[in-house]
């Protein structure tokens, strides 16, 4: 049986296609359309919230989508121990609902930033990077806000429970100032709650799955999960 | 009818990049002896609730639930009684 991905659409998501494409036609993965007003999740065995600009991003990042009548089904189904992925704004709607901690500040050089980076693989014993034999992955970021922020004592709690899962590094997986696109606290990239079904991540790894695009590390992350199914 | 404001302003310890960048502008103007900028979110609307606790409760839970993230903002709110008919006269 082909494990189900569920792909929330929310009203400003511009990613949606991109993790739909990813999964479905790249990876051999069944794959759906959650619209944010329904409430059934169609049997979806992952959840993916997409990256995008839900709501525009008024207010706050993700701080509207977060009360999408979708979002009550994916919370609870999290609650379940369901697996839910939020990459870039669906990391930020992760935040805001209060499925991960920490919140989103603009990026510390006020710009929108594009590029690939290196990520070091920080806990390799989780579902999302079992697969992950390499110590970096290579995968872009694209975001105007995407420099995570936590009170000390929340980073301390992410670092003792090993919640986090992917620091920006260089190639080499030297973590520094340097490779740390957005500011975010001690180059958090994606992190994951503690029961270790939730994961939210600023990179785009669905846009690093196909060879035509020259670069697949992403595709580790959603194999990982995929072989945490069966 | 009451009338609501709520300002929503960053908590002091978290670093404001863009209040930073429009100070930078302010020195490139010559405003010399502008410090510590910071750009907050001020909105207003209108509560239809029977009495004054009742409106500030609501506008509480509004601006904890909604208008504001505690984990990086403060709010704070005033409360104006609002003849609305009057309004619509003018």
């Amino acid at each position: 049986m082909k494990p189900k991905f569920g792909v929330v659409v929310f009203p400003g998501s511009n990613c949606d296609y991109d993790a739909y494409y990813a999964m479905k036609k790249v990876l051999g993965y069944d794959a759906e359309f959650l619209w944010h007003k329904d409430k059934d999740l169609k049997n979806s065995d992952v959840i993916i919230l997409p990256g995008g600009f839900s709501y525009g991003d008024y207010l706050r990042t993700g701080a509207i989508a977060r009360f999408s009548p979708i979002m009550d089904s994916v919370y609870s189904f999290a609650e379940k121990g369901g697996i839910v992925m939020g990459i870039c704004n669906g990391f930020q709607i992760l935040l805001e609902i209060g499925l991960l901690p920490g919140v989103m500040l603009q990026n510390v050089s006020l710009k929108f930033v594009c590029k690939d980076v290196y990520l070091r693989i920080e806990n390799n014993n989780t579902i999302f990077t079992k697969d992950i034999s390499k110590k970096t992955i290579k995968v872009p970021v694209k975001h105007g806000e995407g420099n995570y922020f936590a009170d000390e004592g929340t980073i301390k709690s992410l670092e003792e429970n090993s919640q986090i899962l992917f620091r920006y590094s260089s190639n080499e997986g030297e973590v520094a100032e340097v490779y740390n696109p957005n500011g975010a606290s001690k180059n958090i990239a994606g992190i994951m709650n503690k029961r270790q079904n939730v994961m939210g991540l600023m990179p785009h790894p669905e846009n690093a799955c196909d060879p035509v695009l020259r670069k697949t590390d992403g595709a580790l992350i959603f194999k990982s999960v995929v072989q945490s199914l069966f | 009818m009451y009338k609501a404001t709520v300002i929503v302003k960053r908590r002091p310890t978290i670093l404001d990049p863009q209040g930073k960048a429009v100070e930078q502008g302010a020195k490139l103007l010559g405003f010399n002896n502008v410090q510590n900028t910071r750009i907050g979110k001020y909105i207003e609307f209108f509560v239809d609730a029977k009495n004054r606790e009742a409106a500030e409760k609501e506008v509480r839970e509004y601006s904890e639930k909604l208008l504001s993230n505690p984990i990086m903002e403060d709010f704070e709110f005033s409360l104006t009684e609002w003849d609305y008919s009057e309004e619509e006269v003018k």
